[in-house]
């Protein structure tokens, strides 16, 4: 399905919400020129073609006690990825199975799942499970914890440049940090 | 740099959790979606829209609106960076400025940022990492969507 200017608008408003009220597709809809009947007629289509995955209530896993967060990466060959990536991403609290490129030498990793619990231990608990039933004892894999979230919104994906100036790359020479390469 | 997404202790009913669980996929399309929300849940629609905004205002609920398949509309990619902990609240005030920038978090690893940037199209989203990396003198690690095997049937909330 070919996107229209209409659709990148009507998606662009609801990336911050349906607003809390009585007729809230009315009320994008009148944002952006369109009827009611012709916003719930797109995001049907939209549903529909798939490129809405879902459409619902987007919720905090943070602010809902859900405090423990794990980035867990795994290294598979890349004739496996396909049939572990969609394994992993079966599991009701795994909120992501995605294939990214490896970057070595300090990327080895090709395989990106996202793991929820309320606190750590509830995290390594699930991880154990599903190295288990997916069989996956032998390959390498790290957890990245997430300690601090600094953003966390729907996306912007028809804006225009930033109105403030981008400032000069003020400490030379290379930037605000010296160290180059990580460890 | 303070952290967001960390709210008081709010109190949650069971109808408050039935609003959380029950809608994340197959949130009505229809004219007046609140209402039909009011009527599976028996109470007035008045106190559905009371206590939705009262869940999002608390940061429980991010939004109601489409999660989107990746690279439908716009592209996107995961960057992160190894930035020496000392800088850290400066190069995520750096990479914040960017509106592109919709995600970042930081995590415990060498790579200890990680964000993601959505733009409306690739020379957009290069032109916005290579500015974070000029600006933070950091090289950044960027890690496109290749292929994506999650179905997104919402979040499973379970209440102790």
């Amino acid at each position: 399905m070919e996107l229209s200017t209409a659709d990148l608008a009507l998606i662009q408003a609801l990336q911050a919400g349906l607003p809390l009220t009585r007729r809230p597709y009315a009320a994008i809809g009148e944002s952006l020129g369109l009827t009611e009947t012709a916003v719930l007629a797109r995001l049907e289509q939209m549903m529909a073609a798939g490129v809405i995955k879902r459409f619902g209530v987007v919720v905090r896993h943070r602010a809902l006690g859900y405090r423990a967060n794990a980035m867990v990466v795994w290294d598979i060959p890349d004739n496996e990825v396909a049939e572990l990536g969609h394994c992993l991403g079966r599991y009701a609290f795994v909120t992501l199975s995605y294939r990214r490129p490896r970057r070595p030498p300090h990327w080895p990793y090709n395989l990106f799942t996202m793991i929820h619990g309320q606190d750590r231990d509830a995290v390594r608990e699930k991880l154990e499970m599903i190295v288990h039933q997916c069989d996956l004892q032998t390959v390498s894999h790290q957890v990245l914890f997430s300690t601090r979230c600094f953003r966390q919104r729907g996306a912007c994906y028809n804006h225009t440049p930033p109105a403030w100036p981008l400032p000069p790359a003020a400490d030379p020479p290379g930037g605000l940090v010296s160290i180059q390469h990580p460890v | 740099m303070s952290a967001v997404g960390i709210s008081p202790e709010i109190r949650l009913d069971a109808l408050d959790r039935r609003l959380l669980n029950d809608y994340q996929q197959r949130f009505p399309l229809t004219p007046e979606p609140f209402r039909d929300l009011a009527g599976a849940l028996d109470i007035p629609e008045t106190e559905v829209l009371a206590r939705l905004t009262r869940l999002q205002t608390a940061g429980l609920i991010s939004r109601i609106g489409p999660v989107l398949r990746p690279h439908r509309a716009g592209v996107s990619t995961l960057a992160a960076l190894a930035v020496p902990p000392e800088c850290l609240d400066a190069v995520v005030t750096l990479v914040n400025q960017f509106v592109e920038v919709n995600h970042n978090y930081e995590r415990e690893h060498p790579y200890n940022l990680w964000f993601v940037v959505t733009a409306p199209h690739a020379d957009r989203l290069h032109q916005v990492l290579d500015e974070i990396e000029r600006l933070s003198g950091l090289p950044v690690l960027n890690l496109p969507l290749e292929e994506d095997y999650f179905i997104d049937l919402g979040f499973e909330l379970r209440w102790n």
